[in-house]
């Protein structure tokens, strides 16, 4: 069902042009692509720099020196990109590229499972109200001012060796992330539901999958894609930060939020900054990309997010 | 105000209620785990007669509700695991109790709790104060450098991940400037003086970056607020300017900020926990991660319920403030 009225442009053409015309916008934007592109392409980068992330070059690392990288710039070289690690000698560009690729595959899938379920829960839990919908809001406040770093950490004691962690990560993830979207959906869904063409829809008999997926959802478009663009950063955060806790994804994948843990004792010593500046560097631009176009999305659609009821 | 009080005990009453139902759930999900921790009480070899007496000492051969039973009553009364000279005992509140370290999980929480607690109500204070004035600087100077300069700030400050702050902190300030302390805790007992010094970076860090989120909402709040009527009234009355702003503008604000805030406490202990990594401090975290990879339930268990109470209660708090920040809450 186009939302077009006769003269009037579609509110995701207008909200296109806005994207179009915003500078940050376009940053964000531009950011975001040269990301996902080379996150996408990353086991063919590192092919194309001839290396891999787990071969050791004990021969570039200087014993006199802990076993940091020789030469400058963490070991700069035409070989070796972005240098490599120290104690081990693996190429660093193939563990920044390969490490943003899993950060941004948890972090896109994470997204998907949580749009969906709080789309479909915040939708039902207002258009079904009643005790459906106390329980709903109950279990969204109760997970909301939750200690939810405190329950990931403690789920992995309770996970079989075998389980593959990434998996867990997106598990465990999605389960405390899809509360804030059914709870901003549910509260946009409810001023709906009393609008006369719900009504009216409902009067001619529609069954209430119809007034769901053919009324409520198109015209909540707006708000679902931009808290979904706007969570994607936060997940990113949220598997770095677990990774950095020595809880995310295991070694030896390589992982963004693992190489900044293991950088602490370098940059504390001095001995190799630059293990912190590049996996850093990825980390900081992913957040930052998303975060902008995840703001100008929002400018865009016009929606006045309210992350309060 | 009989209705405060009727409020607060309704939210009392909820918030026992949630308690109760968090720790029954967080109770069923861990003690259907595979690894059986009498396994490594055991010792080797291993031999069943020994596992069932090490399954028996720590109870574990009870029924989940019983077990759940036990650690309800270990809270309020205390509890004794084994009997005669053998026996071990875990005095109210008892939050379980760990086999491998042979302490009480109470003892081990509230040996860590002060380093946590520190980095983390430190931190909540600066970033409300840093949060708040930017927001009503920013909503004064609206358009001007001023306030771009503190939109700008909040944009960076929401897209950085606290540790990655927090480690260029230390090599900018700690290294390279060599002006502050880079790891380390110092007890507030031993040396008041020296307990702040220590965790100046890390409340700054963690403080500054969730500070954004609030100049973000207090300039919005401000904004508005200041193009409403009774601050109109207000400043035809003759109010001085501060008055309109801090009296009138301020205090309509300030009901999204208290919102805002609860909603921040469970994050507010993440980031403190990420924080105590960060700064070499053993706090909270440290616990619960190390008693992840030893597989020490009783220590894992009591850690999550301990700090789902503790922001289960300072949510009530939050909410109680609100109630009398807005007695529309209160009576609604």
């Amino acid at each position: 069902m186009s939302s077009s009225v006769a003269g009037a442009v579609s509110p995701t053409r207008l909200a296109l042009r806005r994207v179009r015309r915003d500078r940050s916008a376009r940053a964000g934007v531009a950011l975001v692509v040269g990301l996902i592109v080379v996150a996408a392409a990353a086991p063919l980068l590192v092919k194309l720099a001839g290396q891999d992330a787990y071969t050791y070059h004990i021969d570039l690392l200087d014993p006199a020196r802990g076993n940091a990288p020789k030469g400058a710039i963490g070991g700069v070289s035409g070989d070796h990109w972005f240098g490599v690690e120290p104690l081990t000698g693996r190429d660093l560009f193939s563990i920044v590229v390969l490490g943003l690729r899993t950060s941004l595959f948890i972090a896109v899938v994470v997204t998907l499972i949580t749009t969906v379920v709080g789309t479909l829960v915040g939708i039902s839990a207002a258009y079904f109200g009643g005790w459906y919908d106390a329980v709903v809001s109950r279990l969204v406040d109760f997970l909301f001012g939750f200690p939810q770093l405190v329950f990931m950490i403690a789920l992995g004691i309770i996970v079989p060796g075998g389980f593959p962690r990434w998996l867990l990560l997106i598990l465990v993830l999605s389960v405390f992330g899809w509360a804030g979207l059914a709870r901003l959906i549910r509260n946009q869904a409810r001023s709906l539901v009393a609008r006369e063409f719900v009504e009216a829809a409902r009067s001619v008999g529609s069954s209430g999958w119809h007034v769901v997926t053919r009324e409520l959802l198109p015209n909540l478009l707006g708000p679902v894609l931009v808290v979904a663009t706007m969570a994607v950063p936060g997940y990113i955060g949220a598997e770095a930060a677990l990774s950095f806790l020595g809880v995310g994804v295991p070694p030896p994948t390589p992982s963004l939020g693992r190489s900044i843990s293991d950088s602490i004792a370098w940059v504390y010593t001095g001995a190799d900054p630059w293990f912190l500046v590049f996996p850093g560097a990825a980390l900081f631009l992913a957040v930052l990309g998303f975060t902008l176009l995840g703001d100008s999305v929002r400018d865009a659609f016009d929606v006045r997010l309210r992350r309060a009821n | 105000m009989p209705d405060l009080a009727w409020f607060v005990v309704r939210r009392l009453a909820a918030a026992v209620l949630v308690m109760l139902a968090l720790s029954f759930a967080v109770y069923l999900i861990f003690y259907a785990i595979p690894a059986d921790p009498a396994n490594l009480a055991c010792g080797k070899p291993c031999t069943p007669d020994r596992l069932e007496q090490a399954r028996h000492f720590m109870q574990l051969d009870q029924s989940t509700i019983q077990q759940y039973l036990n650690f309800l009553k270990g809270i309020f009364a205390g509890r004794t695991f084994g009997d005669g000279t053998a026996a071990v005992h875990c005095n109210a509140p008892c939050f379980g109790y760990s086999f491998p370290l042979a302490r009480p999980v109470t003892t081990l929480i509230l040996e860590r709790l002060p380093i946590t607690a520190s980095i983390a109500l430190g931190a909540a204070v600066l970033w409300l104060i840093i949060g708040v004035s930017l927001g009503v600087v920013a909503a004064l100077n609206r358009g001007r450098p001023l306030d771009r300069l503190s939109v700008g700030f909040a944009l960076v400050g929401v897209a950085s991940p606290s540790f990655l702050i927090g480690l260029l902190a230390i090599l900018v300030f700690g290294f390279w400037l060599n002006m502050v302390p880079v790891s380390g805790y110092i007890p507030l007992t031993d040396s008041p003086v020296d307990w702040a010094w220590h965790l100046v970076t890390p409340w700054l860090v963690l403080a500054v970056l969730q500070a954004a989120s609030y100049i973000r909402l207090t300039r919005a709040q401000m904004m508005e607020e200041l193009n409403l009527d009774h601050i109109t009234t207000a400043r035809a009355k003759g109010a001085g300017e501060a008055r309109v702003v801090l009296t009138h503008g301020l205090r309509g604000a300030l009901v999204p900020i208290v919102t805002l805030f609860g909603l921040d406490l469970g994050g507010l202990l993440g980031g403190a926990i990420l924080t105590e990594k960060v700064f070499s401090m053993q706090g909270l975290g440290d616990l619960l991660i190390s008693a992840v990879a030893q597989l020490d339930v009783a220590v894992v268990v009591g850690t999550t319920l301990f700090s789902a109470f503790l922001i289960i209660l300072a949510n009530l708090l939050v909410d109680i403030v609100h109630g009398v920040l807005d007695p529309r809450v209160s009576h609604g």
